[in-house]
């Protein structure tokens, strides 16, 4: 995103120094110190929370009949306001050939929540794939590190093919096809309405995140993740890197599921001294920030910040 | 130089095969979107009772968010959702008329109201102007007025949990049928819990060697509803719901027309 324009002099000499330092093997004191912050859990508590409480939410008020959030995650309303999953809302809007007043109001109040709290932020802090997934990554982690399983990346621009192509289909047959795959759609049904045979397409992609490849829904596929990156680009909450007190150990990039929007971290690439915001495919998850021993990431919110 | 040529050449294989991967992802996620498509070709995926105000099936399909939002809804839970064995009607909402019938109960269709996408038909706003599809008599031999027998009882058993508005008993709050026995000297339960006015009559027919019999007639302001299929009092409903969809398919027409008998 900066990539064009000039880095400063300063920054190009903390770059530098960077360099030396690590030609030298040169671990410095307070590095070692500071590695007693890192693997704090305090952000995913906070998401893993949020994440179970709203899914929570969608259960307890069908069970006991409270119209508080009525629907699930394709489609709700939260308290007499609707709110809609952008791309099942596009796909419809493609199939059905009608725009539909309820789906555009239900997509822009979903736009403009996540143009506040950063656009994938409802991967990691609502969609309940995410969690299990998250888990599932834990075990192939294990796994990968007993080298019982070896991790097959892909191309990570696979998702954009994917979003474009189930759009035309959704357009040329009339079928939201996608929806039938979305283990988003499956898991807030079968939370609210009880399991359906469609667990079982969610338990095999656990199997393959966990036996072949790491988290391969979220970064390599789902259309849905892709939609909310299109709305965190210009999102207000992200994750902000400071290069002044950064070691460039890259724990961040091992914990984070996109870790290409981390690229700035990693020695001599970072354009800027603060304000070096990560791109849209960032999910807001906060790994990073949990793990930095540095406090070099964090999250802000852009421009607003700027106000006080 | 040359070192920079390999390392160029490496790089390119390299992105060259992550591309060829993406290709081989896209297409599996595809044919696993297409094996959806198969379902969908059984007879079975066409003969659901759609929800009240429902659009023409193939729009349906293309229209329903498969939220449950007028699952939620529904006082008597009449409305259930598919799943990934009906193929792409996963997760779209449908009646198990024998199961819970639409009583109308909550007059206005909540489960209209409710509906994001206008799948089901926002214009339709009175239970008189429903068509989900209609009552036929299907099996005559089985029906208990054709033999001139009587109900006397529970018509769907004592563990029945089917709800039906009693109008002269609660207004606002559908009762467990099974709190409800009946006694009729001819059967015509169908007729007698009927939610549309004047939609089942009973009448009396001769039949060839002169003995007369009664039999339930289904006239043209049937909503198909589903309130007669599950009150039927025999093993298997001898009177049932044929979904819109199947009669426009039989038929060729248009199901308004050609499916109402009188």
């Amino acid at each position: 995103m900066w990539g064009k324009k000039a880095i400063p002099k300063e920054v190009i000499k903390i770059h530098e120094q960077r360099y030396k330092d690590l030609k030298a093997g040169g671990k410095t004191k307070d590095h070692i110190a500071n590695q007693a912050n890192a693997g704090s859990t305090k952000w995913r508590n906070r998401r893993w929370a949020t994440l179970i409480i709203i899914n929570l939410l969608f259960v307890i008020s069908f069970q006991f009949d409270m119209q508080l959030v009525e629907g699930s995650l394709t489609a709700s309303r939260f308290i007499g306001f609707h709110m809609a999953d952008p791309y099942a809302a596009m796909q419809i809007g493609l199939a059905f050939g009608q725009v539909i007043l309820n789906l555009v109001i239900g997509t822009l109040t979903v736009v403009f929540i996540y143009l506040i709290v950063g656009g994938r932020a409802f991967c990691s802090w609502v969609c309940p794939y995410h969690l299990v997934s998250e888990l599932a990554e834990k075990i192939h982690l294990r796994l990968t590190k007993k080298k019982l399983v070896k991790n097959r990346p892909f191309n990570i621009n696979t998702k954009y093919w994917l979003w474009g192509i189930f759009l035309i289909i959704a357009f040329v047959t009339g079928y939201t096809a996608f929806e039938m795959l979305s283990p988003l759609g499956i898991l807030s049904r079968a939370l609210i309405y009880g399991p359906g045979i469609g667990i079982l397409w969610v338990l095999f992609l656990l199997l393959v995140e966990i036996f072949y490849s790491r988290r391969i829904w979220c970064k390599n596929i789902c259309p849905i993740g892709v939609t909310y990156r299109f709305i965190g680009i210009f999102s207000l909450t992200k994750v902000v890197y400071d290069i002044s007190g950064c070691h460039h150990d890259g724990a961040c990039r091992t914990a984070c599921l996109v870790p290409h929007v981390l690229d700035f971290t990693k020695p001599g690439k970072a354009p800027r001294l603060h304000d070096n915001y990560v791109g849209g495919d960032c999910t807001n998850c906060g790994m990073c920030v949990d793990i930095c021993p540095t406090d070099s990431l964090k999250f802000d919110i852009r421009f607003v910040n700027k106000l006080f | 130089m040359a070192k920079t040529n390999t390392k160029k050449v490496k790089k390119k294989k390299i992105s060259r095969r992550s591309f060829n991967r993406g290709v081989i992802l896209t297409l599996a996620t595809l044919s696993a979107a297409g094996a959806g498509i198969y379902p969908i070709t059984s007879p079975r995926a066409s003969n659901y009772l759609r929800p009240p105000g429902a659009v023409p099936e193939a729009e349906f399909l293309a229209s329903c968010i498969k939220c449950g939002q007028c699952v939620q809804t529904c006082p008597v839970e009449a409305i259930e959702l598919a799943f990934l064995d009906d193929g792409f009607s996963v997760g779209t909402a449908y009646i198990d008329a024998r199961n819970q019938g639409c009583d109308f109960s909550c007059d206005a269709l909540q489960c209209i109201l409710a509906c994001p996408t206008g799948a089901l038909d926002h214009k339709i706003d009175k239970p008189e102007q429903v068509l989900m599809g209609l009552a036929v008599l299907t099996h005559p031999d089985t029906c208990l007025a054709t033999k001139n027998l009587g109900f006397k009882g529970h018509a769907r058993g004592k563990d029945f949990q089917g709800l039906l508005r009693y109008s002269e008993i609660d207004r606002w709050k559908p009762q467990l049928m099974r709190d409800h026995p009946v006694d009729r000297e001819i059967c015509d339960v169908c007729q007698l819990l009927c939610p549309i006015k004047g939609a089942i009559t009973m009448e009396q027919k001769t039949k060839g060697d002169g003995s007369s019999y009664w039999t339930p007639v289904v006239n043209s302001n049937c909503t198909g509803c589903g309130v007669c299929e599950m009150v039927c009092p025999v093993q298997e409903a001898a009177i049932e719901v044929i979904p819109w969809k199947k009669w426009q398919d039989s038929s060729g027409k248009d199901g308004q027309e050609s499916g109402h008998v009188g």
